[in-house]
């Protein structure tokens, strides 16, 4: 089975390490998998996104012409990236900031609130941490075990504050998430 | 691992003592890495002023007898090529690295496969050639940058690795076990001060026609002598194909992607990718023209490799061509589509 997700946001939003993290605990999981950040022009506050592939066999291209899985963290984002996500795909919204009125009508949306959850855990910045636990719970890319044993590797083993934080933030996500 | 570290990396454990490198996107991971590794291990590294300032850095480091290696892309390589033919004709090893990105002039920042002419055909003035490596993985980086010095120095000559904005960019897992200290090389011919033995000069100026010619043919003897040693290619489902896609790099990568496609309708499409695209693999696509008559060629350019594969045939068979230049990356599916669209009218015009 091959899976392709198209992380989207602004840049600062830690779109790049979303895809990051995914694509590296894939590879610990023995996956094939590729990672393509856009790369070059872009500014913090601007658009930024990156496409995961994770796959049991050889992948052909890294790059997604019509994925299964979109996460987008703002509006401009979601407007772009729903327009290319496969029919009956999942959009994975960051519903603090994405207004979803206009979202098409053959694709699954999951929407979640970051920024309140967030804000449960003490800062915003793990947003996206919650926003990856609850896509791997919707998606079953990989494991969701294989996620947080990969944060050491990620995070460094001696930053145990930091990697506690991320995995309360991919569990609060993953449980967001009802089957 | 990105594809660009990863070269770092394998240069790094092929022995690579020197590094100079000018910033240009997409290839800047590679400078990135070298400036950081390189000097955890006490090696070379230089930001230079310019890329024309970096290849003769190389060309500098390699008469002193240093494993040297420069990166830049596209707009970069076509400064460089000054400095590569005279490493080439002052007969100096040399690795440098063209992640490559839409042109021509400034062009974008995206991958393409457009210069492929430049690196294959010396690139700069003068009668020359360069090995050009043209690897389709990130783990295939790994295996192509040891050979590119091994190459440069068993020759003495510049290697060219050609890769593409996206294998620079890109991350895969990636293995380092493959790579092997690095080989020694007599170096007879390096200066290294005259101290108890006749002095050595290199240069590439001879003012002397008879001299100069000499000094040409010998070039072309090593030339020939690669061509006949190191055309290294891989086949893909070719042994019962009745369509042969040449691609190569990244490009090869999305054929590929294509064909098991095809191939699940049972069009009987197959692959050859070079791996090195000079020396080019002509006669094992002569081989496989014995039993095959159409061949399809997929560039992301506006059709430079097809050139080979002319002269390869030398007008056996017939050629297909789709070309995406300008930066823009086909999907599988899109190349599934046009492959076998050629495919079918290809067996309709078999059976008239």
């Amino acid at each position: 089975m091959t899976t392709r997700t198209i992380f989207s946001g602004f840049g600062g939003q830690g779109v790049l390490s979303m895809g990051f993290t995914l694509a590296n605990a894939a590879m610990l999981e023995g996956k094939y998998v590729t990672y393509l950040p856009s790369y070059g022009v872009e500014v913090r506050g601007g658009t930024a996104n990156c496409t995961v592939v994770v796959s049991d066999e050889e992948i052909a291209s890294p790059v997604a012409s019509e994925p299964e899985f979109v996460v987008a963290m703002n509006q401009p984002s979601f407007n772009r990236f729903q327009n290319i996500l496969q029919s009956g795909g999942l959009l994975c919204v960051n519903a603090s900031l994405v207004d979803i009125a206009s979202a098409r009508s053959d694709i699954e949306i999951l929407a979640i609130p970051t920024s309140q959850l967030a804000e449960k855990l003490g800062t915003i910045k793990v947003a996206n941490m919650i926003i990856l636990g609850a896509l791997i719970k919707a998606s079953n890319i990989i494991s969701f075990d294989a996620m947080i044993k990969n944060l050491a590797e990620l995070l460094g083993e001696g930053r145990s504050k930091l990697i506690k934080l991320n995995k309360e933030a991919l569990e609060m996500g993953f449980n967001y998430v009802k089957e | 691992m990105s594809g660009n570290a990863a070269l770092g990396e394998a240069a790094v454990l092929s022995g690579c003592t020197c590094y100079f490198g000018y910033p240009i996107t997409p290839q800047n991971e590679l400078t990135e890495y070298m400036a950081k590794r390189m000097g955890e291990l006490g090696r070379v590294f230089i930001q230079s002023e310019s890329e024309i300032a970096a290849i003769n850095m190389v060309l500098g480091a390699s008469v002193a007898g240093a494993r040297a290696m420069t990166s830049s892309s596209s707009p970069g390589m076509s400064l460089k090529q000054e400095g590569i033919s005279y490493l080439a004709a002052d007969e100096l090893p040399a690795v440098v690295v063209d992640m490559v990105r839409g042109g021509p002039g400034m062009g974008n920042i995206s991958p393409a496969q457009s210069d492929y002419l430049q690196a294959t055909r010396g690139g700069g003035h003068g009668d020359y050639k360069t090995i050009v490596l043209v690897p389709g993985s990130v783990q295939e980086l790994t295996e192509v940058v040891p050979l590119a010095f091994d190459l440069a120095d068993q020759y003495r000559n510049p290697v060219i690795v050609l890769g593409d904005g996206m294998l620079g960019q890109m991350m895969e897992p990636v293995s380092f076990e493959n790579i092997k200290p690095p080989k020694e090389y007599p170096k007879d011919y390096i200066l290294t001060g005259a101290k108890g033995r006749p002095a050595r000069m290199v240069r590439s100026l001879l003012f002397d026609t008879k001299e100069e010619e000499e000094h040409n043919w010998k070039l072309v003897r090593k030339y020939q002598r690669m061509e006949q040693n190191e055309v290294r290619y891989e086949t893909f489902m070719a042994d019962d194909a009745e369509m042969i896609v040449v691609a190569y790099g990244i490009g090869a990568r999305i054929v590929k992607g294509a064909i098991k496609r095809l191939r699940q309708e049972n069009m009987k499409v197959g692959m050859m990718r070079p791996i090195t695209a000079w020396p080019f693999p002509a006669a094992p696509l002569q081989e496989l023209a014995k039993t095959v008559h159409d061949f399809f060629v997929f560039e992301m350019s506006a059709g430079q490799m097809i050139e080979d594969v002319r002269l390869a045939l030398a007008g056996k068979g017939r050629i297909h061509f789709y070309g995406r230049p300008g930066g823009v990356i086909p999907t599988p599916v899109e190349l599934y589509r046009i492959i076998g669209r050629h495919y079918y009218m290809a067996a309709r015009r078999k059976q008239q």
